[in-house]
């Protein structure tokens, strides 16, 4: 049970870094990156939880805060990351057909 | 550049308050668990650099009408206190002592003066890394 969450975890992970890798651009890399690994970390973390809980009637709450903490956090921080990317002019990958943000950006740089 | 950080600001909102109780967690539990004074004055400073990313200096110091300086000053004081306070007892310096009290709301709690000293630790490792920051942040 603990150890199964655990392997799903490091999966998720690995897909995570197989994702930076190979995807095109920094947004499409940025979503695999926060997407997956979130949810890894998440898994590694209540698998931890699990094994001390069962095993040696360890209740941690510590890792409770932990999985709390990274679900509210990695999201934001990847949104911020997107975001700086975005108003520093990286550009899209190049088969991208749509940029709704574009006159958003315009209007903002002329302010 | 006026920006819309409304994502990042109402998330600090939440999580300020779990990295704050975090670090008083970490600063009580240092007697028996890894944690301490140390650590634990460094992540609540942590929690004020982020108010301070997601605010400006000026609102966070609205905020917090805190000068850190003296902050660093009042732990110093503690820690030479506490110390000091052992030779009242004709013992040697930074001698400390501890008891089971018990307190009303508490119950049978042990209290050690160590946590005093550690108090004061807390307060010098704030007061040193907020004027740090505040100060590389103000200069233009």
């Amino acid at each position: 049970m603990a150890g199964s969450l655990i392997v799903i975890g490091v999966f998720l992970s690995l897909i995570a870094t197989f994702g930076v890798i190979r995807l095109p651009d920094v947004y499409t890399r940025n979503h695999a990156a926060s997407k997956s690994a979130t949810l890894g970390v998440m898994s590694v973390l209540l698998g931890t939880f699990l094994y001390f809980f069962l095993t040696e009637g360890h209740f941690n709450s510590r890792l409770i805060l932990g999985i709390g903490f990274v679900f509210l956090t990695s999201p934001v921080a990847g949104h911020l990351l997107s975001r700086a990317a975005y108003y520093s002019g990286v550009k899209l990958w190049d088969k991208s057909v749509q940029d709704d943000l574009k006159e958003q950006k315009k209007k903002f740089s002329k302010r | 550049m006026k920006s819309n950080d409304i994502i990042l600001q109402t998330i600090t909102k939440v999580t300020l308050f779990v990295i704050i109780l975090f670090s008083i967690h970490l600063f009580f539990a240092g007697h028996y668990y890894p944690g301490g004074g140390f650590i634990g004055g460094l992540m609540t400073s942590g929690a004020i650099v982020l108010l301070l990313l997601a605010y400006d200096l000026k609102t966070v110091a609205k905020i917090l009408p805190v000068d850190f300086k003296i902050v660093a000053a009042v732990g110093l004081l503690f820690a030479v206190g506490t110390g000091a306070g052992s030779l009242l007892f004709n013992v040697p310096f930074l001698t400390h002592a501890f008891g089971d009290m018990n307190i009303p709301l508490l119950g049978e709690t042990s209290l050690h003066t160590a946590t005093l000293f550690d108090l004061g630790v807390y307060l010098v490792v704030i007061g040193v890394t907020m004027t740090i920051i505040q100060t590389i942040g103000e200069s233009e």
